[in-house]
């Protein structure tokens, strides 16, 4: 009898459970679904009320028609150069101060790791102005070196730090005994402990290419010239620009999302992973 | 023996200096991108700099400065009252989600994928995005306020509602949070619920007294990169509203920047960049510091 009513009460429980679930999961669906209605009207449909959900006919045209009023196919290429150069970058140098880190001795060590820490607790607003000066002077202003260098010096205190951790766990055996065949620290870093890191890396590389893809403020502080835009300051230009309306701007706005979105589809377990061990490890 | 501990501390001294070498990229980095910058940028918050002609020394008349620009005070208020308001909305937000997602109903990993896919997505397009969400005569907004015969907001376009649209915005992106307390959550050991149903516990007891003790590192996490991230909001306040209308989103950092490169004022903008930094150092350790009262002690405390 009791039994019988607990296990109700605990399936009504899961139903509303359930329930709010399902009614958040459309809230937060809503301005995907949103955004592509509005990409696919007409130009007569867009500033409609109530709105049409499914335009008729579908405008696929909007896509092309969006990406070619401005040189989108460029700011593709460049935002493709910053964001492969960055992440290259910072695998190398990031996972190079890890290991170092992690496994070989030297003096002042731990004190270097602590500072690299702290650097965390730095808002980049305060470098930012010196180092836009540093840039100004060795004339790099309206290149991508200035995008870019950072990476390939160190890569970031939460990846170093995200790598270590992940390394401090690899068994150090493996690296002894390749040692002992004669094999060089170099060598045992590359061909030892770099596949080894492969999960921890292709974490460190997806959230690196997140947050370069939809960087705003390194490019808009140092590109200047049109040709060099990337995706996310041509995007800005865009919806500033003479004639452009919502159906434009959604279609081209969804095709700059969507490496982020394919990218999350196809890597699903590597986010969770590697949030949880961001955030526990954090 | 003797040649032994020669050949140690050669070895010692050449593992040293491959130390050294692989931290090589990142040492450089910090002194080139970090302490000098550091260095330099106090240097330029004491003087009148306009990038053109050489700085000029000033002295502390930058901070002085600051304390009678009432713009300043405006975004500092604003940037506070959206910090105040989101940070502590998103952390009961993603941490209700994911307990209910960690009730072992079915589909837990469709449910995650679509709350944590507006956290994959940000910058330019997802403000554009919400710029049209937010349009008053046709964005979806009022569209849905108009199907619950609710009034529609002016959002965006009125200085009363603008800031509070931010914050709306800002709870689409709980996805991130709610990833890090489920796998907290998922985390907690079973053992403890178990023990706690034989003394009877029932579920709020089991919340109160086993989940939330053992959450409140995640919890502590969360809450310190919530308010770091809330105090450098940049990209949306730009794109969307830059600043307006009236000033009423006019975000710490966009102010900032609008010093820096708009009005090349590089020495005022580094002076209100070191008032970031004291703010954000300060919040963070006073929530370091109260830590000690409510992380893991919880656990501790009996009844």
């Amino acid at each position: 009898m009791t039994h019988t009513r607990r296990v109700r009460i605990e399936l009504t429980i899961k139903f509303i459970i359930y329930l709010i679930l399902c009614a958040g999961s459309i809230i937060f669906l809503l301005p995907f679904l949103w955004m592509v209605s509005t990409s696919l009207k007409p130009a007569s449909q867009v500033m409609v009320y109530p709105p049409k959900w499914i335009p008729h006919p579908l405008m696929w045209i909007n896509y092309v028609k969006g990406w070619t009023t401005l040189p989108f196919t460029l700011y593709l290429e460049n935002t493709c150069i910053i964001t492969f150069s960055v992440i290259a970058g910072t695998l190398f140098t990031a996972s190079l101060a890890a290991y170092s880190f992690s496994r070989l001795r030297w003096p002042g060590r731990d004190i270097v790791f602590v500072i690299t820490l702290a650097t965390l607790m730095l808002p980049s607003q305060v470098t930012m102005i010196p180092v836009f000066l540093m840039f100004r002077d060795v004339g790099w202003l309206d290149t991508f070196k200035p995008l870019t260098v950072g990476a390939w010096l160190g890569g970031g205190a939460v990846n170093i730090f995200l790598i270590r951790q992940f390394m401090m766990t690899i068994p150090v055996e493996l690296e002894e005994a390749a040692r002992l065949d004669g094999c060089s620290t170099l060598g045992i870093y590359w061909r030892i402990v770099m596949p080894q890191l492969k999960t921890c890396l292709a974490v460190v590389a997806i959230f690196t290419f997140l947050a370069t893809w939809n960087d705003f403020m390194g490019p808009l502080i140092y590109l200047t010239t049109p040709d060099k835009y990337t995706l996310a300051l041509g995007l800005q230009f865009f919806q500033g620009h003479y004639g452009v309306t919502m159906h434009y701007l959604m279609a081209v706005s969804l095709i700059v999302m969507a490496p982020c979105l394919l990218l999350f589809f196809l890597a699903q377990k590597l986010f969770v992973t590697g949030i949880a061990l961001v955030g526990i490890k954090g | 023996m003797n040649g032994n501990s020669i050949f140690k501390s050669r070895m010692a001294r050449r593992e040293a200096l491959e130390g050294l070498l692989f931290a090589g990229p990142l040492l450089l980095g910090l002194l080139i991108f970090t302490l000098f910058p550091v260095l330099d940028s106090l240097y330029i918050s004491f003087t009148k700099y306009n990038i053109f002609t050489p700085p000029e020394f000033i002295g502390l008349q930058n901070y002085r400065n600051l304390v009678n620009d009432s713009l300043f005070w405006q975004s500092l208020r604003i940037t506070t009252i959206y910090s105040v308001i989101s940070v502590p909305l998103q952390l009961v937000a993603g941490f209700a989600v994911a307990l209910l997602m960690n009730q072992k109903v079915r589909g837990i990993t469709i449910f995650r994928t679509i709350y944590y896919l507006p956290s994959v997505v940000s910058g330019v397009a997802v403000s554009l995005l919400w710029v049209w969400i937010f349009n008053p005569d046709y964005g979806l907004a009022n569209v849905m306020l108009r199907a619950a015969y609710l009034p529609t907001q002016k959002w965006l376009t009125d200085p009363r509602t603008a800031l509070g649209s931010f914050i709306f915005m800002s709870l689409w992106g709980i996805g991130g949070g709610m990833i890090i307390y489920l796998a907290g959550l998922q985390g907690v050991p079973q053992h403890l619920y178990e023990s706690a149903s034989m003394d009877g516990a029932n579920i709020y007891q089991k919340f109160r007294h086993v989940t939330l003790p053992m959450m409140t590192p995640v919890i502590f996490y969360n809450l310190v990169m919530g308010i770091i991230g809330s105090f450098q909001v940049f990209t949306q306040a730009f794109v969307m509203t830059s600043g307006g209308p009236a000033n009423a989103t006019l975000f710490y950092v966009l102010y900032l920047f609008r010093q820096a490169f708009n009005y090349f004022r590089m020495g005022y903008a580094s002076a209100m960049a070191w008032v970031l930094f004291a703010i954000i150092l300060a919040l963070t350790l006073l929530v370091l510091k109260s830590s000690s009262a409510w992380v893991y002690y919880e656990g501790e405390r009996k009844r």
